[in-house]
């Protein structure tokens, strides 16, 4: 069954939106990125719970002109306009009041949703209301959806894919470096309003999967993910794109295959799945090469200093560096060094000293400040550098203890 | 109205509104001017995980696992959002965006998995809870605030509400100095020994309190809103901490009865027959405090010079 929802086997509604996840989280993956780069992540969050009161009362208007109530089209016109206004709202009360930007988002997001909640129980007291199913805009419900609907979600993720794609560039320059943007001519309030529309193309469609409580984590969680991958912005947003769309295939097909697998969450879950493994295992940032990393340099640091101990004739008590000169074969268990260990140990004291002579000479002054206790010097200064300190060191009797 | 109905019927409700709407709103003071604003959102999302986990262990809808589920799921949540801020070094907004949503997914997602058909939990509830449903009803009248047996019946959400306010109140008393200086010029007073990390972690964990008492009594809505909306609102007022947080306590009050009436009432006298949440209804009334404070407040634009008094 499951094998089935992924092989895209489950019947034409099914595949259809699951295709139409997949543009919209790719969608979502792509412009969450900017939102991301640009530190306004949260704002998101009041556009998607700001179009509540939209979506309630474009139903009592179109009930009220004596229509279905329940044109999806008609519900999701209604809730980009109050989500427009919602965010219209927040920015201008972090523009125009002293409000911070945070305190502006909560606000919105939680009057507008209050405004939606209430908006919502006068519904259920209307004689349409009872079947209207508008609580799914919640949690987001692809179950039993119309053909009509799940038509439109496609197409309209497929055109929100595109527009994405086409803003990619303007948008990219606007969220790495403003500034630059600015002064080879482009007008970056504007693109940031591109980007907020984006945002809000994207909350509005995915309304209907994902749910408006739980659309900003497509827009979140992607960006941040590929975020441990690269470090290039360009390469952080195709990622984010493609961790989007994995996350709404994987989920759409799965909540599809599954009763009581509700659509919304299950993408979210996906994508945490992904988030938290490229948490751990990502190259350079995730939590395991940091690990390793510390490890090495760990190792490195105590078996310097065992080695300068063992050159000094010093007794060493600390049990890991023990451990590690044993292991590199450099010390006998009781800590007397081998043959191998007390050449290591000279090389590392003559070295030691050559740094001390490089970083009292401001001849040096560039090169020993690469000094940290574990750099071999051969790798900082030339043979011929090298030589003549060591000549100077002998002049003044040989090492110095 | 006479008390007949009126005890009975509104005054559990609306004092237990009131209680969570200042609960809520002395912390946010804080959390506003530190810019946390959004705490108090993701700790509301958090917390259904932790009473849906509460419920699948104990088997019952009872208070205090709940509370406890509530509590340790806003503790993991804070130790997951630092942990990712670490290891993720990404902007705080973004970490917290991660943990609450994918937190509150894996909430729904047990729920609907689970069988709670026979108990009254679901994500609406936790939503926008239930304010209309605290009904006293062995109360006669006035009378009963004095008759200990129909005491007994209080629901019990009133009393505990009252607790948590007491808590939150003087919690902000007892750290009012080192609050307010912290808050305002952090740098400072660290240089005067003062401990911000404990302190703000403690003004964190105070919030979250507030919340979880707040939460199966009245929703999240309510909790989100009465954190921010109040405080920002009496911030166009004043200058002053001090009179900030006496006009967000009024604006908090005012919020929850006007909230109340207008829902519960609101509706009758327009001509509809049934009443309309009440946790929707305090959330607008508080929106539209802020909205005229915002348009009208005397301090209401940043850095301007204080208008003459």
């Amino acid at each position: 069954m499951i094998w089935d929802a992924l092989t895209l086997q489950l019947g034409y509604n099914a595949t259809l939106v699951t295709l139409g996840a997949t543009l919209l989280g790719m969608a979502a993956g792509v412009g969450g990125t900017f939102l991301f780069l640009r530190k306004r992540a949260l704002v998101s969050d009041a556009i998607s719970h700001a179009t509540l009161p939209g979506v309630a009362l474009a139903f009592m208007v179109m009930v009220a002109l004596g229509g279905d109530g329940r044109n999806l089209i008609g519900l999701l016109l209604g809730a980009a306009l109050s989500a427009a206004a919602g965010l219209l709202l927040v920015s201008w009360l972090s523009n125009r009041t002293r409000l911070a930007e945070d305190a502006a988002i909560g606000s919105v997001l939680s009057v507008f949703f209050g405004l939606g909640i209430v908006l919502l129980t006068v519904i259920q007291t209307m004689s349409a209301g009872r079947q209207a199913g508008l609580e799914d805009f919640l949690l987001g419900s692809t179950a039993g959806m119309l053909r009509n609907d799940a038509l439109i979600i496609a197409v309209a993720a497929a055109l929100t894919l595109a527009l994405v794609l086409l803003l990619r560039r303007p948008l990219t320059l606007a969220s790495f470096d403003p500034e630059y943007g600015t002064a080879i001519g482009q007008n970056v309030p504007r693109t940031d309003l591109a980007m907020m529309g984006l945002v809000l193309a994207v909350t509005v469609v995915g309304l209907k999967i994902v749910g408006l409580i739980l659309i900003v984590a497509l827009l979140i969680i992607p960006p941040v993910t590929a975020r441990f991958w690269s470090e290039r912005t360009d390469h952080v947003v195709l990622i984010s794109g493609a961790l989007g769309g994995i996350a709404a295939y994987v989920g759409a097909a799965l909540s599809a295959a599954q009763p009581n697998l509700p659509t919304g969450p299950i993408i979210v879950l996906v994508g945490f799945a992904l988030f938290a493994l490229s948490l751990l295992l990502a190259p350079g940032r995730g939590a395991l090469s940091a690990l390793l990393r510390h490890r090495r340099y760990q190792r490195r640091v105590h078996l310097r200093q065992g080695l300068l101990a063992l050159a000094h004739g010093q007794p060493i008590y600390e049990q890991l560096t023990l451990r590690l000169l044993r292991a590199e074969g450099y010390a006998l268990p009781d800590g007397v060094a081998t043959k191998a260990g007390r050449g290591r140990a000279a090389k590392a004291l003559r070295d030691e000293t050559r740094w001390q002579l490089i970083r009292r000479d401001p001849a040096y002054e560039a090169a020993a400040q690469q000094y940290d206790g574990l750099t071999p010097i051969e790798t900082v200064l030339t043979a011929d550098q090298i030589r003549e300190i060591d000549s100077r060191i002998d002049m003044r009797g040989g090492v110095m203890a | 109205m006479n008390g007949s109905e009126f005890v009975p019927l509104s005054l559990v409700p609306m004092l237990t509104g009131i209680f969570v709407a200042v609960a809520c709103a002395l912390p946010g003071n804080f959390l506003v001017l530190r810019r946390q604003a959004l705490i108090g959102d993701a700790i509301s999302h958090v917390v259904l995980p932790g009473i849906v986990v509460a419920f699948l262990l104990t088997g019952v809808v009872s208070t205090w696992p709940m509370l406890l589920g509530a509590a340790g799921a806003a503790l993991v949540a804070v130790l997951a959002i630092e942990g990712v801020l670490r290891l993720g070094k990404i902007e705080s907004g973004a970490a917290m965006g991660v943990v609450f949503t994918a937190m509150f997914a894996g909430g729904v997602l047990l729920l609907e998995q689970s069988d709670t058909s026979n108990v009254h939990l679901d994500v609406e509830h936790a939503l926008y809870g239930n304010l209309e449903s605290l009904i006293w009803l062995d109360a006669t009248g006035w009378g009963s605030l004095f008759d200990p047996e129909a005491l007994a019946t209080l629901p019990v959400e009133l009393p505990r509400m009252a607790v948590t306010l007491l808590f939150v109140a003087l919690f902000t008393a007892i750290f009012w100095r080192p609050l307010k200086i912290s808050t305002f010029d952090e740098g400072f007073a660290r240089t005067i020994g003062m401990k911000t990390g404990p302190l703000g972690l403690g003004l964190v964990i105070v919030a979250a309190i507030a919340a979880v008492a707040a939460f199966d009594a009245v929703g999240s809505i309510i909790v989100i809103a009465m954190f921010i909306c109040p405080p920002a609102a009496a911030r166009m007022m004043t200058n002053r901490l001090e009179y900030q947080i006496a006009w967000s306590v009024l604006f908090a009050t005012l919020a929850a009865v006007l909230g109340y009436v207008l829902a519960g009432y609101g509706p009758l006298w327009i001509g509809m027959r049934d009443s309309v949440s009440a946790a929707g209804m305090i959330a607008t009334v508080s929106g539209v405090i802020l909205g005229f404070s915002a348009l009208m407040g005397p301090h209401r634009q940043r850095g301007a010079a204080a208008p003459a008094a």
